[in-house]
């Protein structure tokens, strides 16, 4: 299948900052590469700078689903090409990489720095973060979705794909994004949420507030993806508590061209390749009947 | 000792088959006011000691009210290869949803298993060039990682001293997966052994003339890890911390287990770097 001119194997990959490639290859060496459950693999956010993440605790158990906190923990822009590029270029499928800023200018080094390396295939602007400049939360916002993509998209000619937020209404962000140049959207990131630590009656987790996910998100993720394929023309990239192929034809038949695979791959670090398999039978049987 | 493990370098990670596979609970068994279940790994290597398995039932996982959800890590206590793959035992005790239903798996019932993860023990003279021996200090539940630990040792000839510590009586167990009669016990309520902290026990270990001859290695609740890492540091006796972190993948996706490392330089990953860390590595084990 095709995906913004990307050549993929099948319409299951990992959402972002659910499956570090480098460290699954120190825990299950080469048959990971074998047997690699993604047809694109997508990174965790790369920020201009190095971040240490949130202190912990950073995960709570919910019924049916998880909140975590982790805060972007990473090496930053230079240390993500120099040390990670080199061993992500070694998997065997396309490379998607996320990247965040918290400005226009921090956009703008993260995609050329980034758009400008023949191993990535496509970058996903993480918009979750405040512009310094403005205060408004870039993913929160029509105009300062429209403006950031409109800066960005002549810096690269590699795909743009914007990962759009479960927490405002996400069809004006959507159809401000593509106005301003994105090729896809993603959806939905994790939803904001609070664990109190039933010991003390104070938030649980080291930064008070988290994400959402897995199959406790899977009904809002519907929603909001055909909402969103109700006002743009552009592929969608459809995520929220996918567990089954079933949970992937659903999201699809909502309009999604990839569905991406998270929280599950934390329970079954195969979980793609199960639900890729699954979603195949499913599309066969319905082209057939 | 087995054939996997001499075939593999002490202390060497073992790579975990890729993704989870089912395997078969075998026998689970009451240890103290603890459960040792076991299952048969037909498809696993033989893990190194100190490393761990996710391990979720592959029914009743997810209750009446949507928990557990996420698959538990658990420390492998004992192993050994069988006509039909590896058995591999682990130590529980039930204070919550997913333990809650771990203990009462049933023979022939089936667990989702990931494994083995994680970075083992590492011999005492790869901790300090001296060190020929090894004191082993469990608390609690933690005494598991230590039992295959001193099996391992044992067959290279590498003696151990075994000091293990629990809270109480309905704390307690485990004592069984060691297999020796050399251990020291404390226990804070004075229902065996010593009555007091296991770390009473380590302090007088490490004030005899023979302390830098061994390298500790210790797994157990925070507090006492603390301990533990500090009764080392001030004396100068090198140690590994077999640590726990609320975990949900297990092989350093999730990024949830952080646990802030010395000098205030960021955090490790317990998943992936640990969970056997140098007491030197980290800040603290609290």
């Amino acid at each position: 299948m095709n995906f913004c001119g990307i050549e993929l194997a099948h319409p299951i990959v990992n959402g972002s900052g659910t499956f570090d490639a480098i460290a699954a290859r120190r825990a299950f060496g080469d048959e990971l590469l074998e047997r690699f459950p993604f047809s694109a693999f997508v990174s965790k956010t790369i920020t201009p700078e190095p971040r240490p993440g949130n202190p912990p605790p950073r995960l709570w158990e919910t019924p049916s689903g998880m909140i975590n906190s982790i805060g972007l923990p990473g090496k930053g822009l230079a240390g993500f090409v120099e040390s990670d590029l080199p061993e992500l270029a070694e998997l065997p499928v396309p490379l998607i990489v996320s990247v965040m800023g918290t400005s226009h200018e921090e956009f703008a080094s993260l995609v050329e720095g980034i758009g400008s390396r023949d191993e990535v295939a496509a970058l996903e602007l993480n918009v979750s973060c405040p512009n310094v400049h403005s205060g408004l939360v870039v993913g929160e916002s029509p105009e300062e979705a429209r403006s950031l993509l409109s800066a960005l998209r002549p810096l690269t000619s590699k795909p743009l794909i914007v990962k759009l937020t479960p927490n405002v209404h996400p069809a004006p962000i959507a159809e401000a994004a593509v106005e301003g140049g994105a090729d896809a959207l993603s959806l939905i990131n994790t939803l904001r949420a609070v664990a109190i630590d039933p010991a003390t009656g104070r938030p649980w987790l080291g930064a008070e507030r988290g994400g959402l996910s897995g199959p406790a998100v899977r009904a809002i993720a519907l929603n909001q993806v055909r909402e969103v394929s109700a006002v743009v023309d552009v592929p969608i990239v459809a995520m929220g508590g996918v567990a089954s192929g079933r949970h992937a034809a659903d999201l699809i038949g909502e309009g999604a061209s990839l569905v991406a695979v998270g929280t599950e791959s934390f329970r079954d670090p195969a979980a793609g390749s199960r639900i890729a398999a699954e979603l195949d039978e499913i599309l066969r049987v319905a082209s057939s009947a | 000792m087995s054939a996997g493990a001499a075939s593999a370098k002490l202390g060497a990670r073992v790579a975990a088959p890729f993704g989870r596979r089912a395997c078969r609970v075998t026998r689970n068994v009451a240890s103290g006011g603890y459960r040792v279940f076991s299952v048969l790994d037909a498809d696993g290597p033989e893990p190194a000691a100190g490393q761990f398995y996710m391990l979720s039932a592959a029914r009743g996982w997810g209750g009446g009210d949507g928990r557990p959800y996420l698959a538990r890590a658990f420390s492998v206590a004992d192993c050994d290869p069988e006509p039909n793959g590896v058995r591999l035992d682990f130590l529980v005790h039930d204070v919550g949803p997913g333990t809650g239903r771990l203990v009462a798996l049933e023979e022939g019932e089936e667990l989702w298993v990931t494994g083995p993860l994680g970075r083992p023990f590492s011999a005492p003279g790869e901790l300090s060039p001296g060190a020929a021996g090894a004191v082993l200090v469990g608390g609690g539940i933690g005494v598991a990682p230590l039992a295959l630990w001193r099996r391992r040792l044992s067959g290279i000839g590498i003696p151990s001293r075994v000091l293990l510590g629990y809270r109480d009586r309905e704390r307690s167990g485990g004592q069984d997966l060691f297999r020796c009669s050399e251990m020291r016990i404390a226990s804070e309520d004075g229902h065996q052994g010593h009555r007091g902290y296991v770390t009473d026990l380590l302090a007088v270990l490490l004030d005899g003339d023979d302390a830098q001859s061994a390298a500790v290695y210790s797994c157990g609740p925070p507090a006492m890890l603390e301990a533990v890492r500090a009764m080392c540091a001030e004396r100068g006796v090198s140690c590994e911390l077999a640590m726990e972190a609320p975990m949900a993948c297990g092989f350093g996706a999730c990024f949830g287990c952080a646990v802030p490392l010395a000098g205030g330089d960021g955090y490790l990953r317990l998943c992936v770097d640990g969970p056997v860390v140098r007491g030197d590595e980290v800040a603290s084990a609290l």
